[in-house]
Formats: structure tokens, C-alpha cells, sequence
């Protein structure tokens, strides 16, 4: 027998565990269902690994809280449900201007408002690509098992650190509240990117965070803890110094470059899986809990030797554009099950040649979607019914 | 119309005080008698209730679909926003009477906002404040069961020290929730414009007069009421009456009213029993018991509630007749 340590966690569990393995040691936030959980284990576990926990009065402070704290040289975190991240969101523009790394974790209920507090909805996927204002680039990756929450959660801190931007950690209330038994990956596994610490630096600095040299490129350990090094940190356009600037160019340049370093790297940022789409001629897109059901639909249609196949993407946001394309280019028709009205099914619809038959399955009620409400839908298509 | 205490006792047994049976708030809960308690007061005293509430307990549990336990006009919106809600409310209702467009102008209405301590003392804060300085004429009232019941015993800024929750457990190692409970009744006060008061449902007299009071006020008023939660502070379900006699005779929770800056206490206590007793009669303070720091935790809490208590004593003779707006 090796050391191997078998789990049997609830997916708020496992992102609170994920996040204190990749090295979070600050969380700041406010108690929301579907996503207490997070704060409830973050509140117990991180003191025991030297961290702090704060309870915030409210979201906008909580969101204020990580990026202060990151900032201060400690990776942090929060966690919320949609009334919170709709708090949250001018906090999160904050942390993209001002290019500080943090993870801000939504467990999905249904919207708008007060909702469905305890069902399960994929209604904020665009709300998470533009809920704050103003052009930018946005990082979200979204799990489908407990075992994905506790090692994607890992990722998108080291997404953060490399990219040095808010990413957003989205999941499904049902896998929020889920227990799955899995395998915690051994140390050697888990790649965490570090921080420079001040230790490493050979005097005080004036660090210029926001160097025009980096252009576009990412920029891992640029943050430094504090203590050596000082910097000027503003909301406001700014220059590599990070003094405000108003002028033409740097607030062009600057919004640019926020875009670019995410567009620029989008197939080293982007995650995916596939399940049986090398011979596919029926695509099913589907992600979170959905392509679970997707998964099982497809092996059904298989057994009735339809070939079908299953695209999961990852990272939401940046959609992995070039790989699925690659796919689409393949298949004669798409399926994609959601449970909003088409918010990420809108998005694809770009990418698709026009002969393309495309199906959308879309549940907002509160309830998952089922294999065999895919099944139907992959039948329909292949039978001439569809809605594009 | 003067209040009629008969009137009310008889009320009581209303199966229409504004807030009915049926709703699926735990057994014992107090946070339905403080609504009821209010909305029966305003009801005799010939008003129409007009009910606001935030996002907590009292909310989630009176109104699950389909059904509502609310037989006057309600409205929900947030969490953070029921007194800007409830401005919202009461300035429509003063704009369609200055044009002559209410249906029926003989009708008076009264504007209650209720929350719990989260959505009071911490995320609705400012938008309290906001309101009661534009000086709306409505009525606040927080039933403060010192945590985020609703989603599971979170802290609030409400809970006391020592206090279970799941956010700042008690245990060997941590103490728990360290700081103080924010005085809201302070915070509110220091508005000046405005009737601020505590009340309690064990002392129900109190409670009713207090609530005529900030009818009549020409203003804004804050009613802070103690609501035990039967479930998170480890009591029986008949105890929410017992805990809360206990908490003013301690001190814990003084009866109290400011009115534009003058004080007075409501309920003169000859001599406050030691806060232990308090401590000692909930489940939720037993992991603090265990702790060997317990004995200076509590006589911290003592010392506080103490000095509130002289001080009270103090601005009660001291603003006596001397309001400050």
C-alpha cells in the first residue's frame, strides 16, 4: 500500500481543501447559500495552516479584502453564490485593472435576484465573461466532479499567479452539495506556481508591476510580497508605474494589453476533456454537472451505434476556441445542453460553419438535465429537427 | 386612537395580525411574535401595515411557495437593501398623496422594515442609514438573533464573544468570536433624527407601547428586538421567553428607548444578575465553558455590560428633557 489518501468530500469542501494545497492562505467572505460550506471549512482548516479567515460584512468587502491581501503578498480567495458575485463584480474589475491575482469561487444557484437559493442553475457563464464594465479579459474554469473541483482549483490559483488576473471558479450548487470519493493527488502531482519572496531580493526596489516590455506576455512572479518592494496601485488608467495616466495611448495601450495577455495565450490557458470525438459526426458541448449527464447520453448512443461524441470545456472563458473549432470543422451536427436559456450555446454559434445542425437543450427551473433529455435531443437532430 | 392594551391582549388570538400561523419558521422561534407584536400594535391603532423585508429567516420562512404566512402588501428584494427599499415605498406613497392620487386618503399607512442582524448590523448597514438620515417616515425593526441563522450559524457583527458558530468556531485551540457585539442601538441613535428603541417579547407591554411611540414619531424609527433562535443557541423550544427575561435581567440585553437624543430606560433593573447566567443557560456558549480562558472571557463581557449600564443611567439624567434636534 502507498501513502495515497482517499477522500470523501463535498465539492465546497474540496475547493476549500484545493485552495489552502495551492497555497491560499487568506479568505475573506460572506455566508451565501449554496456556497457556505466553503467559508464554514475555510474558517476551520486555513488557521491550522497559518492563514486567516475573515468574515466580511458583505460581498463588496469581501472582494476588497482578497485583492488587499493579495496585494499584500498572500494568495487569496473568496466564495460565493449570484446575489454575492452581482456584489462582487466591481471588485473584480478592480483586480483585472489593477492585475492582482485571487480566485473568486461562484457556486451557481438560479438568478436573477434572490432566485432558486437551492437549486442548481448555469445562469451566471455570461455575467462571468462580462459582469463588470469595461472591455477585459476574463479567466473562469468550471469543474463537472468533486475530484475536478480539488485539482482545478489548484489551477486557477497558479492561472492567477501566471496570468495575474482574477480567476473565476465557477460550479454547480448540485456538485457544491455533492459527495464524491476520490484519490487526493500525491505533491509531486500538483504543480503550484510561487510567489518571489521578499527573502529573494537583494535590497529595496521600486518594482514597476506594469512594465510595457511585458507586453502580452505572462508575467509569472512579477507580484512580489510585500516588504521590499513598493508600488502604486490605482483603478485608474495607468502607466507601468502604475501612477494614473489619462492620455490616449497608455489607457489604449494598457486596455490592450489587459485583453491580449489572455487572448494571446488562450491554448496554454485553456482546458478541455472529449470522450468519443475522433469519429463523430454528432457533437454534444456540454459543461459542469451537465456534461456528466452528457457523458452518459453519449455512451447510450453509442450503444445504439450513433457516433456521437462529448467536448467538455474547461476553461469556460477563454473558450478553447481553436480545439473546438477543430471538432465543429468534423461533425455534422452539434447538441448543447444548458441549464440557462443559451448563454454559452450563443457563443459557439459563432464558431459554426453554417451547414451545421445545431440543438439546444435548455433548462432554467431548477432541475438537471438528464441523459435522456439529451438523448432525445441528439435523436432529433439526426432526424432533421433543429433550431439553427 | 389610543392603544388599548385589552384590546391588543384580545387581538393576540387574532388569526389576522398581519402575519398568520402556517408559516415554517422553527418551533419556538421569537422572530414571529416581534413581526406579529408590531403588526397587531399598528393594526389597532388604525393603520394599515405596509411590510418590507430583507433577505434572513423570517423572510425564506414565511413565504415558500406557494404559500405566504403575509396578509398586508410585501415586498422582498435583497439582502442589503430593505430600508432603501422601503424609502422607495414611502416616498411613492407621499408623492401620490401630494397629487391627490391615493384611492383612498383617509387611510393610514405605516412603513415597517424588517431584517435580521445580518442583514442589519452588516451588509444592510448603509442602506439603513441612508434612510433613516433622509429621515423617511418608516419603522425599522431587526429581530437580532446574534448570527446568520438562516444560511447555518454564520457570525454575524451581532454575535457575542464565545459564541458557537461555524465561522468562528469554538474549539480547544481558538476562542471563537473575540470581538464585542456592535452596539447597533448606538449607531442608530447617533443619527439624531430619529426614535430609536430596544424591546423584547417577553415584555410585551413595553414592546407595544414602544411601537405606538415610533408610529407617532414624526421620523424615522429603529426598533432593535431580541430574538432568541431556539435552534443555533442550543435551547429548548419554550425557552426563547425565559432566555430573553434573563437577558434584560442580566443586562445583556437592556430595555431601553432614545428619543432625538434623549434616553430612558424602559425597564429600571434594581440589580443585574452576573451575565454567567445567561451564558450558562444556552448550548451555544458550552464550548466556551470547557476553555480555561472562559472565567476572563466572561468577566470582559461583565465589565462591558456593566459600564453600558451606568452609562445609560448617566445619559438618561443627563439628556432628560434636553433633546438634541
Amino acid at each position: 500500500m502507498d501513502n495515497k489518501k482517499i477522500v470523501f468530500w463535498q465539492g465546497n469542501e474540496a475547493a476549500a481543501y484545493g485552495a489552502i494545497k495551492a497555497g491560499c492562505r487568506f479568505y475573506a467572505g460572506y455566508p451565501i447559500t449554496p456556497s457556505s460550506e466553503i467559508a464554514e471549512t475555510m474558517a476551520r482548516e486555513l488557521p491550522k495552516h497559518g492563514g486567516v479567515f475573515i468574515q466580511m460584512e458583505d460581498e463588496i468587502a469581501s472582494a476588497a479584502a482578497i485583492i488587499g491581501a493579495s496585494l499584500a503578498g498572500v494568495k487569496s480567495m473568496t466564495a460565493t453564490s449570484g446575489p454575492g458575485f452581482s456584489l462582487m463584480q466591481e471588485a473584480l474589475g478592480y483586480a483585472i485593472m489593477t492585475e492582482t491575482p485571487c480566485v473568486f469561487v461562484n457556486v451557481m444557484r438560479g438568478g436573477p435576484s434572490t432566485g432558486l437559493p437551492t437549486k442548481p442553475s448555469q445562469g451566471d457563464i455570461m455575467q462571468a465573461r462580462w459582469g463588470t464594465h469595461g472591455d477585459h479579459a476574463i479567466i473562469a474554469l468550471y469543474p463537472s466532479t468533486v475530484e475536478e473541483v480539488y485539482k482545478y482549483i489548484i489551477h486557477a490559483f497558479n492561472l492567477s499567479e501566471i496570468y495575474r488576473t482574477p480567476v473565476i471558479f465557477l460550479m454547480d450548487e448540485t456538485l457544491g452539495h455533492m459527495r464524491e470519493t476520490f484519490e487526493l493527488p500525491s505533491d509531486k502531482e500538483i504543480e503550484i506556481i510561487k510567489r518571489i519572496s521578499e527573502k529573494d531580493l537583494e535590497e529595496e526596489e521600486i518594482f514597476v508591476p506594469y512594465a510595457e516590455s511585458e507586453y502580452a506576455e505572462p508575467t509569472p512572479n512579477a507580484l512580489i510580497e510585500m516588504g521590499k518592494t513598493r508600488f502604486h496601485v490605482s483603478g485608474l488608467v495607468h502607466d507601468e508605474s502604475g501612477f494614473p495616466n489619462a492620455t490616449y495611448e497608455t489607457a489604449e495601450k494598457l486596455i490592450k494589453r489587459l485583453t491580449n495577455k489572455v487572448k494571446l495565450h488562450i491554448d496554454e490557458i485553456t482546458l478541455y476533456d472529449e470522450y468519443l470525438t475522433e469519429d463523430a459526426e454528432v457533437l454534444v458541448i456540454a459543461y459542469g454537472v451537465v456534461a456528466r449527464s452528457a457523458k452518459e447520453a453519449v455512451k447510450i448512443a453509442r450503444q445504439d451505434r450513433m457516433r456521437v461524441g462529448l467536448f467538455k470545456p474547461i476553461t469556460i472563458w477563454p473558450i478553447p476556441v481553436h480545439e473546438l473549432k477543430k471538432r465543429l470543422s468534423k461533425v455534422e451536427a452539434v447538441v448543447i445542453p444548458e441549464m440557462n436559456l443559451g448563454q454559452y450555446g450563443r457563443e459557439i454559434l459563432k464558431l459554426i460553419k453554417p451547414s451545421t445542425k445545431v440543438k439546444f437543450i435548455n433548462k432554467v427551473g431548477g432541475e438537471l438535465i438528464t441523459p435522456e433529455e439529451i438523448l432525445d435531443g441528439i435523436n432529433e437532430v439526426l432526424t432533421e429537427g433543429f433550431d439553427f | 386612537m389610543a392603544l388599548n392594551i385589552m384590546q391588543l391582549a384580545t387581538n393576540f388570538a387574532d388569526k389576522n395580525p398581519g402575519i398568520t400561523p402556517g408559516h415554517r419558521l422553527c418551533p419556538g422561534c421569537a422572530a414571529p411574535n416581534v413581526a406579529k407584536f408590531a403588526l397587531m400594535t399598528a393594526q389597532s391603532l388604525g393603520y394599515t401595515p405596509i411590510v418590507g423585508l430583507a433577505t434572513g429567516c423570517l423572510e425564506v420562512s414565511t413565504t415558500i411557495f406557494p404559500f405566504t404566512a403575509w396578509n398586508v402588501p410585501y415586498i422582498h428584494n435583497a439582502f442589503e437593501n430593505v430600508a432603501a427599499t422601503v424609502s422607495g415605498v414611502e416616498t411613492a406613497y407621499r408623492a401620490l398623496a401630494k397629487k391627490g392620487r391615493l384611492v383612498d386618503p383617509e387611510k393610514k399607512y405605516a412603513f415597517f422594515a424588517f431584517g435580521g442582524d445580518g442583514g442589519t448590523y452588516d451588509i444592510g448597514l448603509q442602506s439603513l442609514s441612508g434612510a433613516v438620515e433622509r429621515g423617511h417616515k418608516f419603522i425599522y425593526i431587526v429581530y437580532d438573533n446574534e448570527g446568520y441563522m438562516n444560511t447555518g450559524n454564520q457570525r454575524s457583527g451581532a454575535t457575542p464573544p464565545g459564541s458557537q458558530t461555524t465561522t468562528q468556531p469554538v474549539g480547544k485551540k481558538l476562542p471563537g468570536k473575540v470581538q464585542l457585539k456592535k452596539n447597533i442601538v448606538e449607531i442608530m441613535a447617533g443619527h439624531e433624527n430619529v426614535y430609536v428603541a430596544t424591546v423584547s417579547t417577553s415584555e410585551p407591554m413595553d414592546f407595544f407601547k414602544k411601537i405606538e411611540k415610533a408610529l407617532q414619531f414624526d421620523g424615522p424609527s429603529f426598533i432593535a428586538a431580541f430574538s432568541p433562535c431556539v435552534r443555533f443557541w442550543r435551547i429548548s423550544e419554550d425557552k426563547a421567553v425565559d432566555i430573553s427575561k434573563l437577558a434584560i435581567e442580566t443586562g445583556y440585553w437592556p430595555l431601553y428607548e432614545v428619543e432625538r437624543g434623549v434616553y430612558r430606560i424602559t425597564k429600571k433593573v434594581k440589580e443585574l444578575k452576573p451575565v454567567k447566567e445567561f451564558i450558562k443557560a444556552q448550548g451555544r456558549f458550552r464550548n466556551l465553558l470547557k476553555r480555561p480562558d472562559a472565567e476572563e472571557i466572561i468577566n470582559e463581557v461583565q465589565e462591558y455590560i456593566t459600564r453600558r449600564w451606568e452609562r445609560l443611567q448617566i445619559l438618561e439624567e443627563a439628556t432628560k428633557d434636553k433633546p438634541i434636534r
